[in-house]
């Protein structure tokens, strides 16, 4: 009837569509926290849509570079708050 | 000259590697000279770089601090799951009720991992968030986004006195 | 007669949830009028949302390497959130923005 295949197409498409309606916010959000906080998000969506990817098109590969993204991630949201704080990134 | 705390974040760290890249196999046997040896030189790296970060030199029992984490999670894991189904009632119900304000509160911790411990539980359960923490004398300032929420931590103040018993500093650190 | 066991059912089960709770923290993202409560709406729902999506991951592949792999994930997903959420806000509040009280028009 149904295989494991089409639950990860639906999970892939749903974090498509949310995805969607972040942008909105990315580009309208009165300000710059806003727009940061707007691809915060957008970026932990990313790191799930790419485990749901590897499961579709059955390659294991798809969970390292969603590792390595989750991690650039982060660092990215810390510097660009860092930066909005203090005016600069190192105090050197 | 090797202390006991820097062989016990190297092992770690060779296992993470050993998990990561699965160079040992134990159920067929087969093993991977090449990532094995750039494995002990990667974790003995990472040890030398991030050796100062984790040791403070302020440690004792942490055996049983560990233990009592361990039986803390459970438990916090359990208000995460309650609680979010209530910001996602705020969400959705078409008036949606909120009330936001800022509160401030004084706590009995003092080392790092206490207080990290305990604004991360503050951020993860729903109704709170902290924004700024003062290491001198434990002082949280919190957004809270219904007098409900803003109550359970100023009132009851359950969660404090919980991460005080994981890693004993119940009765001041002064 | 479907193709699927329990584990299967299971798995799913918890997919469902998770991206029930993804889509709840974008609309909070959506429609809440400041912007510290939207960072409320997105630093929880979204992390638990995650956390259950990758745990019927988990449960779907069974025991191997692959799965070890994505309990790491998780949980730097369940500690680096919480510390991302906490970091903008505090820039924005020493900023200057100034918190939304009941009554106000949308901002």
């Amino acid at each position: 009837m149904f295989e494991m295949v089409d639950v990860f197409l639906a999970v892939g498409v749903s974090i498509g569509f949310t995805i969607l309606l972040c942008l909105y916010r990315a580009v309208r959000g009165p300000g710059v926290f806003n727009q940061v906080a707007a691809v915060n998000v957008i970026g932990t969506k990313v790191i799930v849509l790419l485990v749901a990817i590897g499961y579709i098109f059955e390659r294991p590969m798809f969970v390292d570079i969603a590792l390595l993204y989750a991690g650039l991630n982060f660092v990215g949201t810390l510097v660009m708050a860092k930066y909005l704080e203090r005016g600069e990134i190192c105090s050197a | 000259m090797m202390k006991r705390s820097t062989v016990a974040i190297f092992i770690v760290m060779f296992v993470f590697w050993v998990l990561l890249s699965a160079c040992i196999n134990p159920l067929k046997g087969h093993y991977d000279l090449i990532r094995i040896v750039v494995g002990m030189i990667c974790a003995a790296i990472a040890t030398s770089v991030s050796r100062d970060l984790l040791i403070t030199g302020k440690e004792d029992m942490t055996l049983r601090k560990t233990l009592r984490l361990l039986l803390y999670i459970p438990w916090e894991l359990w208000q995460i799951v309650l609680a979010n189904f209530d910001v996602a009632y705020r969400v959705l119900h078409p008036k949606m009720p909120i009330d936001p304000r800022i509160i401030e509160f004084d706590t009995t911790l003092r080392s790092d991992f206490a207080l990290t411990t305990l604004a991360n539980s503050i951020t993860l359960t729903p109704g709170t968030i902290t924004i700024d923490v003062e290491p001198e004398r434990g002082r949280f300032l919190v957004h809270a986004i219904a007098s409900k929420a803003a109550d359970a931590l100023l009132v009851d103040q359950t969660m404090q006195k919980k991460v005080a018993h994981v890693y004993m500093e119940e009765r001041g650190g002064e | 007669m479907l193709g699927i066991g329990v584990t299967d059912i299971i798995s799913i089960i918890f997919m469902a949830g998770g991206i029930f709770f993804m889509v709840t923290g974008a609309v909070g993202l959506l429609r809440f009028p400041d912007f510290y409560t939207r960072l409320h709406a997105t630093g929880k729902c979204d992390t638990l949302g995650e956390v259950l999506v990758i745990t019927g991951c988990m449960i779907f592949q069974g025991w191997s390497f692959v799965s070890v792999k994505l309990f790491f994930l998780m949980f730097f997903i369940f500690m680096a959130n919480p510390v991302g959420t906490h970091a903008i806000m505090k820039a924005a509040y020493y900023t200057g923005l100034k918190p939304w009280k009941k009554g106000e028009e949308r901002r």
